[in-house]
């Protein structure tokens, strides 16, 4: 979009601005008469090749205004997220345990023993159990809502509405309300989704939920996140649904094609970069899932995962130097699967 | 919910999911009779599927409800399908005085929090997006992986701040509010930039061209040009914030002394406790859930591009 522009009689091109700026901002005495939209070096569009300013400017370079406008969010997120990052990083380092800060150095200490701590270890399988049983159930049940309503059906706004609300609603209020559906009382004490399956005769789906004793207890949970996040998923493969074009799966039809031939060699292709995105958030979002755990049954250790042990060993026991590691630890784990989702997001916004 | 994040925000205009075309599949002559049987069928199908998930989605809402709205004599374990026999408001009476104070607590620092992130983003998105600096390409996206960074990895700092900074619970005259709200702002600005950046890429350059011409400069256009255009975005921002900041658990706790609880830690602390009747639990939910459910329930539309705008999405 930017061409190379020289602004007549404003010196030779070269001048760059200080931090790496560009210098964009000039007066209206600098505007060419011709000016073109886009190939000019005022502060709305793409910097033109760098130019020295005039001993006229008067007015507060255009960069420097909006840098002035963003410094203040600037400061604080590189602050709060990238400093104390950095912060929490050097503390899982350190050897602090309890209230005072001790900022002494123990190398990779902390590291080698949460690789070799049991609960570490359970909470590391949990937490692969919960992403693989969640993320698969929300995209399926997201999926199989949006192909439901992708052709439209009457009253689409109220399916809609139905599928979405839970996103407005807290974790806690979501996890005290599932909390007594996935109830693990037996015989006589039977209730909640159990009971429900005995008055329906499908008395063998009984289960013992997140209570089991099974190592698969966590996958109770992606019950609950499913109700909670599925509809999510439904939004974005309703709208990725509605972006194929209609003569795509109409010359398909043409030629033919069985309506499951349609679904799987001309929408399938088409939805893989919603996939895409759904998988990743929702892999991001099950390695982050804190409250609805907490909520739901506080302390059963069936269910714990590094996020629930980093807030207890930090903040009720003090371990600071284990909490820190278990944060960065995740931290990686985020970082790898969203810096990746960033920069693709980038370039195809770029395309 | 801790989902934050869109590659443009539609246009005022647009509707959030586009509507569909409607559409009739060309079929070879012979297989008319046979396709539109089986067309039938599958609409059939395609509602029995929709209804189950309907009642898949307003169960829990049912039991919600049903046990609320019950005596709390009434209210047992094995009996939250039923109807209530009786119709009582003694759960809400019952469990409000434990929740009203934290109510309160909420609203007086989700609203804040949310305008405030807001209008700050809005500046964020305006400079990303209209007045374009060399080292854009490297904030932007630093920007946006603070939208997905783990709480966890930020809270032991941020504890150890709040603490030095004499606003963390009981230290605090506001009993940890101040700090918290301060906290929300922080942390939404991510998410708020993203959602005005994406809001302002899709607003074209001759819109502000004329405030340029007239010789207004950054500051100027933002205040005089930008800001009275942004308004759907400053919709779908607030709405947003407010209900990120609403549904907070974790700082809440982490901040917080009793008395400033908000809603969330008081609910959670209400339903976890042994003594108190879970009829009550359920009633506390419901308040709980109310303000963020209307805002749901009236401004939708703005909600679900905020939803998108978390997968960095195109609405």
């Amino acid at each position: 979009m930017s061409g190379p522009f020289r602004i007549p009689g404003a010196g030779q091109p070269g001048g760059e601005g200080p931090h790496g700026l560009e210098l964009i901002g000039t007066t209206p005495a600098h505007r060419p008469r011709h000016a073109q939209a886009g190939v000019e070096g005022d502060w709305l569009h793409r910097p033109p090749e760098p130019v020295r300013r005039s001993p006229r400017v008067r007015r507060v370079p255009g960069w420097l205004a909006g840098l002035g406008l963003m410094s203040p969010s600037l400061v604080l997120i590189g602050v709060f997220v990238y400093g104390f990052i950095g912060w929490n990083v050097r503390v899982s380092f350190t050897s602090w345990q309890g209230l005072t800060p001790v900022y002494d150095f123990v190398g990779l200490d902390n590291y080698r023993a949460l690789w070799n701590d049991a609960r570490w270890r359970t909470d590391a399988r949990n937490i692969l159990i919960f992403t693989t049983v969640f993320v698969l159930g929300a995209l399926a049940l997201g999926f199989v809502m949006a192909l439901l309503l992708e052709k439209g059906a009457k009253g689409e706004a109220f399916y809609r509405g139905v599928f979405l609300f839970p996103m407005a609603i807290s974790f806690i209020a979501t996890a005290i309300v599932w909390r007594w559906l996935l109830d693990n009382g037996s015989g006589g004490d039977t209730a909640g989704l159990n009971q429900l399956f005995a008055d329906l005769g499908l008395g063998f789906l009984r289960s013992d939920w997140h209570k089991s004793d099974s190592s698969w207890a966590i996958a109770a949970v992606a019950l609950p996140a499913g109700w909670a996040l599925s509809g999510y998923v439904m939004a974005l493969f309703l709208a990725g649904m509605r972006a194929i074009p209609d003569t795509f799966r109409e010359s398909a039809r043409i030629d033919g094609a069985s309506e499951w031939q349609v679904l799987w060699y001309v929408m399938r292709p088409a939805l893989r970069p919603v996939t895409f995105s759904a998988v990743l958030i929702l892999i991001h979002i099950s390695l982050k899932t804190f409250d609805l755990i907490y909520a739901l049954d506080q302390g059963n250790l069936k269910i714990d995962t590094p996020s629930l042990y980093m807030w207890f060993t930090t903040f009720d026991g003090g371990f600071y130097d284990r909490g820190a590691t278990i944060a960065t630890v995740l931290l990686i784990g985020v970082a790898l699967i969203i810096g990746p989702y960033i920069r693709h997001w980038l370039r195809s916004e770029r395309r | 919910m801790t989902v934050r994040g869109t590659a443009g925000i539609p246009t005022p205009a647009r509707t959030a999911i586009p509507r569909p075309v409607h559409q009739t599949a060309p079929t070879a002559p012979g297989a008319a009779g046979r396709s539109r049987r089986t067309a039938g069928w599958l609409t059939v199908l395609r509602y029995a599927g929709l209804w189950l998930l309907v009642a898949f989605f307003l169960m829990p809402v049912y039991v919600l409800l049903a046990t609320a709205f019950k005596d709390p004599g009434d209210v047992t374990v094995t009996g939250i399908f039923s109807l209530p026999s009786s119709f009582s408001l003694d759960n809400f009476t019952d469990v409000w005085p434990k929740l009203s104070h934290s109510f309160r607590n909420s609203l007086s620092l989700s609203i804040p929090a949310s305008l405030i992130s807001s209008l700050l983003g809005c500046a964020n998105g305006f400079v990303l997006a209209k007045v374009r600096f060399r080292y854009a390409n490297v904030v932007f996206p630093l920007i946006l992986f603070g939208i997905f960074v783990p709480y966890q990895a930020i809270v032991i700092p941020l504890a150890q701040t709040m603490t030095d900074l004499g606003l963390r619970g009981g230290a605090d005259q506001t009993g940890g509010l101040a700090g918290l709200t301060l906290i929300h702002i922080i942390y939404g600005l991510p998410i708020t930039t993203l959602i005005f950046r994406n809001y302002f890429v899709g607003l074209p350059d001759s819109l502000m061209e004329s405030a340029r011409l007239d010789g207004a400069g950054v500051l100027q256009t933002f205040l005089d040009v930008a800001v009275p255009l942004a308004r759907p975005a400053f919709a779908v921002s607030i709405i947003w914030q407010f209900t990120a900041s609403w549904n907070d658990f974790m700082f809440g706790a982490m901040m917080t002394s009793r008395e400033s609880w908000p809603i969330t830690v008081a609910l959670n602390n209400v339903a976890g406790g042994q003594s108190v009747p879970f009829g009550q639990a359920m009633a506390g939910a419901l308040l709980a859930s109310l303000p963020t459910l209307a805002i749901y329930l009236l401004l939708g539309r703005f909600f679900l591009r905020g939803v998108l705008a978390g997968t960095l999405r195109d609405a």
